[in-house]
C-alpha cells in the first residue's frame, strides 16, 4: 500500500487542469442522472430511516414508504432517551473513544519518530511488526481472556487498550510515511542548539503532523465510535456504548415491533459524527484527499 | 552528527564509525519513545496473538473449569461438522464481493463527480454520509427495506402493478451477495475519496495529449486514468478485501447469519460459539482467521504492488 503520503497537503496547481469541454445538453444530462443517483441509492434509505423514525408503532410496522399520519419523531426521540440506557450509553461511548483516540495518536506519533528516523535493520523489522495490525485481525477471544486475568474485563480501560492494541498500527503507518517526508534539518538545527529529543519531538516534530493527524484521527473515531464486535466481548453488559446499547435494544425480541423506535435510536446516534462531518467537512475531506495516493 | 546517513556509514564501513553512528541514534532518537506503544501493542495485540494459537488447542469452555490440552481435536471437530469449509467459503465470498462492490461503486462515483462543480461536490458530501454511520445502523435500515412487506418491495409493486413479496434477504445463495453489496455502498464513500485523490494526481499534460490524439472518453478512461490509479487501486483493493475478512455489523444486522447459516462468516462464528460458552471453538475459529489472512495477505498486496511497477 502506497498511502505514505495519504495526507500531505492538498496539491494545489497552477498550471492550467484539463478540463473536458461539455455541451450544454452533457452538462444538463450529468445533473439529471446525478439526482436521480442520489435519489435511488441515498434518498430511498434515509427517507425511510426519517419517515419510520416519525411514525407510531403500528404505523412504522408496516415500513411503508407513506407519510406517517401523525408526526412522532420528537416523542420517539423523548422514548429512546429516557427510557433506553442511550444517554449512559453516549457518555460511555465518548469515555471509551476520547482517550483511545487521543492516547493513540500521542505513542503512535512518538514510536514513529523513532522507527521513522532510525534506519536501522532492527528498527525495519519492529515496524514491520508494529503495522501487522493494519491487516492481520485481533485475536478477539484471547484479548477477552486475558483482560478477565488482569481484571480489566468490562471496564472502559479495558477496552481503550484494546482499541489501542488494533488502531495503533494505523497510526504508526501512517504517521511514519510522513515523517519520512519532513526533511530532518529542522531537528539538526535544534540539537545543535541542545534541544532534548522529548524537547524536540514534541516542539518541532509534533506540530508538523497536523495533516496526518487529523486524517488518522478521522478514521479512528470512525472505526471506534461505530465498533460494536469488539465491544460486544470485551464489555459485554458491564458498559455500554452507543452501537452496543443498539445492538441489545435491537436483539432484545422488540426488534420487530419497534422500527420506529430502533430508527429514532439510529438518528441520534449518528447526530454526534454527522455534526462533526457538517463542521469539518472541507477539512476532513482534505485531510484524507489531499495528495493522497502518491 | 546524525546528518550522516545510513550509506554514507557504509562508505566508510569502519566498524568505529558504525559504532558511532548507532550511538548517535540512540542519543537523538531514544527507544524509549517506543516503550508506550510498544507495550501497548504487546500485551494487547501480540500476546493475544500468540494465546489465541495456544487456546485454540485446549477444550476450554464455560463448562469446563480445568482446562487442557486436546491437540487438533477442536480442528478435526470444526472440519467434520462443516462449519470450518462452510464459513470459509462464505468469508471469502462476502470478501471479494464487498471488494468488488466497494471499488466499482467507489471508483464509478468518483470518475463521475470528478469535476470540481457545486453539484458534484455536494453528492460528494451526501456519498460520504453512509461511511460515517454505524454498520450496524445502515445493516438495520437496509434489513426494513429488503423485507419481504418492505419498502423496496412497495415500490417495485407500484411500479409493476401487482404486489411483489420477494424475500430478498431469504436466499441461500443470493443473500451474502446483497449483504456485501449493502457493505459496498456503505464504504463506496472512502473509496471514491481516494480514487478522487488517485484522479486529482494525474498529469494534466497526458490527458490533453490523450484528447490531442483523439482518445474517446472510453479510452481516456480505461487506457490512461485507470492504470495510473493504480495506487488507489491497491490502497482501495487491499483494505476492502483484507479488511472485510474480520466483517461483522453490516451482516450481523441484515441476516444474523441467516437463512440457513448461508451468511456466517468467521467473525459470526465466534461470536455465536462465544456466546454459547464454547470458547475453544471460538478462538480455534478466531485462529483459523487469523492464518487465512495472513496467507491471503502476502500475494494478494505482492501482486497488487507489481502491477503497480509495471505501470508506473
Amino acid at each position: 500500500m502506497t498511502m505514505a503520503t495519504f495526507q500531505a497537503e492538498p496539491q494545489k496547481s497552477d498550471q492550467p487542469v484539463y478540463k473536458s469541454k461539455w455541451s450544454t445538453g452533457r452538462k444538463i444530462r450529468h445533473i439529471v442522472f446525478l439526482v436521480l443517483l442520489v435519489f435511488i441509492s441515498l434518498g430511498l434509505p434515509f427517507y425511510l430511516l426519517f419517515i419510520t423514525a416519525s411514525k407510531n408503532q403500528a404505523e412504522a410496522l408496516q415500513l411503508s414508504l407513506r407519510l406517517p399520519t401523525e408526526w412522532h419523531l420528537i416523542d420517539n426521540f423523548k422514548t429512546v432517551l429516557t427510557e433506553g440506557k442511550m444517554i449512559t450509553a453516549f457518555f460511555g461511548s465518548v469515555a471509551v473513544t476520547v482517550p483511545a483516540v487521543a492516547l493513540a495518536l500521542i505513542f503512535g506519533s512518538m514510536a514513529s519518530w523513532i522507527l521513522a528516523r532510525r534506519a536501522t535493520k532492527p528498527m525495519a523489522i519492529i515496524y514491520a511488526l508494529c503495522i501487522s495490525g493494519l491487516i492481520l485481525p485481533p485475536a478477539v477471544v484471547s484479548v477477552m481472556m486475558l483482560l478477565k486475568t488482569i481484571g480489566l474485563a468490562g471496564t472502559a480501560i479495558g477496552m481503550i487498550c484494546v482499541y489501542m492494541g488494533i488502531y495503533l498500527s494505523t497510526v504508526i503507518f501512517f504517521v511514519t510515511g510522513f515523517i519520512r517526508t519532513i526533511p530532518i534539518s529542522l531537528e539538526e538545527s535544534a540539537r545543535i542548539d541542545g534541544a532534548s529529543p522529548a524537547r524536540i519531538f514534541f516542539t518541532i516534530v509534533l506540530p508538523l503532523l497536523g495533516p496526518t493527524l487529523g486524517a488518522a484521527t478521522i478514521l479512528l473515531i470512525l472505526y471506534i465510535w461505530n465498533d460494536v464486535f469488539y465491544a460486544l466481548f470485551i464489555l459485554s453488559g458491564k458498559f455500554d456504548t452507543l452501537p452496543l446499547n443498539l445492538y441489545n435494544v435491537a436483539s432484545a425480541g422488540l426488534h420487530l415491533n419497534n422500527w420506529h423506535l430502533i430508527f429514532a435510536y439510529i438518528i441520534l446516534m449518528s447526530l454526534p459524527l454527522l455534526i462533526v462531518f457538517a463542521v469539518a467537512q472541507k477539512k476532513i475531506i482534505s485531510g484524507i484527499t489531499g495528495g493522497a495516493v502518491k | 552528527m546524525s546528518t550522516h546517513s545510513a550509506s554514507s556509514v557504509k562508505q566508510s564501513s569502519t566498524g568505529v564509525a558504525r559504532h558511532n553512528y548507532i550511538r548517535l541514534l540512540s542519543q537523538n532518537y531514544p527507544v524509549r519513545f517506543l516503550v508506550p506503544a510498544g507495550f501497548i501493542l504487546l500485551v494487547f495485540f501480540f500476546i493475544p496473538t500468540i494465546l489465541n494459537f495456544v487456546l485454540a488447542f485446549t477444550n476450554w469452555s464455560a463448562y469446563n473449569p480445568n482446562i487442557s490440552f486436546n491437540g487438533f481435536d477442536n480442528f478435526i471437530s470444526l472440519f467434520k461438522n462443516g462449519m470450518l469449509l462452510r464459513d470459509l467459503r462464505t468469508t471469502l465470498i462476502f470478501a471479494v464481493c464487498v471488494a468488488f462492490f466497494q471499488n466499482v461503486f467507489g471508483l464509478f462515483l468518483a470518475v463521475f463527480l470528478e469535476e470540481d462543480t457545486f453539484a458534484n461536490r455536494l453528492a460528494r458530501v451526501l456519498f460520504f454520509i453512509p461511511v460515517l454511520m454505524s454498520a450496524l445502523a445502515v445493516g438495520y435500515v437496509w434489513q426494513a427495506i429488503l423485507q419481504p412487506n418492505g419498502a423496496l418491495n412497495q415500490l417495485l409493486g407500484g411500479l409493476l402493478g401487482h404486489t411483489v413479496k420477494t424475500a430478498w434477504l431469504g436466499s441461500t445463495t443470493w443473500t451474502i451477495v446483497l449483504v456485501s453489496a449493502i457493505q459496498g455502498w456503505k464504504w463506496a464513500g472512502l473509496a471514491m475519496i481516494i480514487y478522487l485523490a488517485g484522479l486529482k494526481t494525474i498529469d494534466s499534460e497526458v490527458l490533453e495529449a490523450a484528447a490531442i490524439d483523439g482518445a474517446n472518453g472510453f479510452q481516456m478512461f480505461w487506457k490512461i486514468k485507470f492504470p495510473l490509479l493504480a495506487p488507489a487501486v491497491t490502497f482501495n483493493v487491499a483494505t476492502s478485501l483484507l479488511g472485510s475478512m474480520n466483517g461483522f455489523d453490516t451482516i450481523q444486522a441484515m441476516t444474523n447469519g441467516g437463512p440457513g447459516g448461508s451468511t456466517e462468516i468467521f467473525n459470526l462464528y465466534v461470536w455465536r460459539t462465544f456466546g454459547q460458552g464454547t470458547y475453544a471453538q471460538s478462538t480455534t475459529m478466531s485462529l483459523i482467521l487469523f492464518l487465512v489472512v495472513m496467507i491471503m495477505a502476502v500475494p494478494v498486496i505482492t501482486y497488487l504492488r507489481k502491477r503497480e511497477e509495471k505501470i508506473l
